[in-house]
């Protein structure tokens, strides 16, 4: 399974959108927070998880999703967001906490949901697992299609959540792909020191489903592997454990240090960072001319400067509305 | 009367699991011991029968899994009913249902509804130690975003149930092991009443006087309302007339009729299962001192569990249980 040229596109344009995203929060979340580094400050207060580097995961898998197609997302979900289709104007927004945010500002950046696109999202680690076996048991039992993507990190990986839910997909036989994003650090511990195995698609044996593990954040490798558990899961075949094999360019949160890190690891990741990668290969392979590339990126750039600016020009909610919507 | 059709409190909820089963395809259940067993506490009897294993769901022992995926599954159009089989258990899945199931209606500003009733069972008085004997009636109504019912008897029991499925926010429905009528557990008969066999909603938020009164107003819920109940026949010979509000919902909690009593009984007792501080029977007797226009003859009292775990020798335990005589005790001390 290959992508289309068409798919090509939308994974390399998708993937600028989200860098861009990231590159322009960066800067603005640290606004207000210098000299001295206060997480409070600023138009972007609190923690900020940002997921430059894993793009490939992101596109890889959602380039096979459709609008009513669930997924549900980590502390860490900018990309798998703006791959889902989430709207990036009111993403921008809730991330600002505004008024106009997805979920008027009571939720940010660890809690984005957009219901459009059946996408959710969890701040704690692997307890997107459960609401994405809901999600698919809920497609399943209506007989509406449509499946379920859990996206974790490989932290989550030793939740008992993780387990669990694998555990009751497999035997209910659900329509779901867990997608493990290994950037191979939870906060500062190493993957290593963790896990008591190297590669977590092995525990799929454990729930007697399939398991794949994808190396190199390739872009045209996950498309290729997601694609096949996805269709699967549509034709009723059941769940499938996949591990990716990404980086994170960033810290853990903005304001990390990174001291854990070996001496040369992020000069070594930048090398490898998969936007320009997969730039390279699109011109070699002459699918993709550099000015159709450039056309591309510039749409793309316009689109998140749009968002930006309509989440720095949008209105701070009522205090008081924090009141409101606990309840439906 | 005697012709009235009298149920337990188990039946009564199984009841109207099913009427709504018959109506609303999307109500499903699913749980430990739900289907084959028809509930531990015999509170899905019949279910599985009627509508099959597909809408009535034996789980794995795997609460984070199977309430993350109610979650889910509310997200996406379906009304599922999900079982803690002892709400003891909470500490193995409190993430689901608190981080997950009580917040996805806010953070997502109303975009997503979480239709959901987690049903759990509460209480002890039979010995069976502090893991699976507890009330935990204050945790859940202090954290926002879900709603909290506990019916004392069967009429309440299928009214509230009925109104839990219909809600579109999620509720926690806590149903006491002594009042549900199941032989081995013991039980109380006063649990046992009339229910009628159409669907009926009791509303939740709304408490009900249960016994009119004009000296004490005794405040409790589910198994304390029975403590209440006989405490102020007893208190009859005394010549104190005792007033039981059963406030029959946690979360939203009614205090207008807790109010109402007070201001016209002047005295206040609450009987609470759960454990005495930080919990329900406190925030009953501030609801009332906040009220600001009410003046108690006497200090307000509260019959709450001690701030121990639950023993599991019978002499202990009894020692540490709410009881009528301890709430007509403490009504004498007061009137």
């Amino acid at each position: 399974m290959q992508p289309s040229r068409e798919t090509l596109g939308w994974m390399y344009q998708t993937m600028v959108t989200s860098r861009r995203f990231e590159v322009i929060i960066n800067k603005i979340y640290m606004e207000g927070k210098s000299p001295v580094f206060n997480m409070a400050n600023g138009p972007i207060p609190g923690e900020m998880h940002l997921s430059d580097g894993q793009e490939p995961v992101a596109v890889g898998v959602c380039a096979h999703l459709k609008a009513e197609d669930i997924v549900t997302a980590t502390h860490r979900p900018h990309h798998q967001a703006i791959a889902k289709g989430v709207d990036l104007n009111r993403m921008a927004a809730e991330i600002f906490g505004k008024a106009t945010g997805l979920s008027g500002g009571r939720g940010g950046h660890m809690h984005l949901f957009d219901a459009a696109v059946n996408f959710a999202c969890s701040g704690i680690i692997a307890q997107g697992m459960g609401p994405a076996a809901g999600g698919a048991l809920s497609r399943k039992m209506q007989g509406k299609p449509g499946v379920a993507v859990a996206f974790i990190g490989e932290g989550a990986a030793n939740q008992g959540a993780f387990h669990e839910t694998m555990n009751l997909a497999a035997v209910w036989k659900l329509p779901m792909i867990c997608v493990i994003e290994d950037n191979a650090w939870g906060i500062s511990v190493a993957k290593g020191a963790s896990t008591s195995v190297e590669k977590n698609h092995v525990r799929a044996a454990a729930y007697g489903i399939p398991g794949h593990y994808i190396a190199g954040n390739d872009p045209w490798k996950i498309y290729e592997v997601a694609g096949e558990a996805i269709a699967r899961a549509r034709a009723g075949d059941g769940p499938t454990l996949i591990e990716v094999e990404t980086f994170r360019l960033a810290g853990h949160f903005m304001g990390d240090a990174e001291g854990y890190r070996p001496e040369g690891e992020k000069a070594a990741l930048f090398a490898r960072d998969p936007i320009p990668a997969m730039r390279k290969r699109l011109e070699a392979e002459g699918s993709f001319t550099a000015g159709e590339l450039d056309a591309l990126e510039a749409e793309a750039g316009a689109k998140v400067d749009a968002a930006i600016r309509f989440a720095r020009e949008s209105a701070d909610p009522k205090p008081e509305d924090a009141l409101t919507a606990v309840f439906a | 009367m005697e012709n009235e059709r009298k149920l337990t409190i188990a039946r009564a909820m199984a009841e109207a699991m099913a009427q709504e089963m018959r109506i609303d395809p999307t109500v499903f259940v699913m749980g430990e011991d739900i289907a084959e067993l028809g509930g531990v506490f015999g509170n899905t009897r019949g279910l599985l029968t009627e509508f099959g294993k597909d809408r009535v769901r034996d789980t794995p022992i795997s609460e984070t899994g199977f309430i993350g995926a109610a979650v889910g599954a509310a997200q996406d159009g379906m009304r599922p009913l999900v079982e803690l089989m002892f709400v003891d258990f909470f500490g193995v899945c409190f993430d689901a249902i608190y981080n997950l199931m009580a917040k996805n209606t806010y953070f997502s500003g109303g975009n997503f509804n979480v239709p959901m009733v987690l049903m759990t069972s509460t209480g002890g008085g039979y010995s069976d130690a502090g893991q699976h004997s507890q009330c935990l009636y204050g945790s859940f109504a202090h954290l926002p975003g879900m709603k909290v019912v506990s019916p004392s008897n069967a009429y309440d029991a299928k009214g509230l149930m009925t109104a839990a499925i219909r809600d579109n926010s999620p509720v926690i429905y806590m149903y006491h092991k002594g009042l549900q009528g199941m032989g081995w557990l013991g039980t109380e008969a006063g649990a046992n009443v009339h229910v009628p066999e159409d669907a009926y909603e009791v509303e939740i938020g709304k408490a009900a006087v249960v016994r009119q009164g004009t000296d004490v107003t005794i405040v409790s819920i589910a198994m304390g309302v029975h403590h209440a109940l006989k405490a102020a026949k007893a208190l009859e010979a005394d010549g104190i007339s005792a007033e039981v509000v059963d406030l029959r919902s946690l979360v939203p909690l009614d205090r207008e009729t807790v109010r109402a009593s007070v201001r016209k009984t002047g005295r206040l007792i609450v009987v609470d299962e759960d454990y005495h501080s930080y919990g329900v029977s406190g925030e009953i007797i501030a609801t009332v001192c906040e009220a600001g226009d009410i003046t108690l003859k006497s200090p307000p009292r509260r019959i709450a569990y001690p701030d121990v775990p639950i023993p599991f020798a019978r002499v202990m335990e009894q020692y540490c249980l709410p009881n009528a005589d301890k709430v007509a005790a403490a009504a004498r001390e007061l009137c």
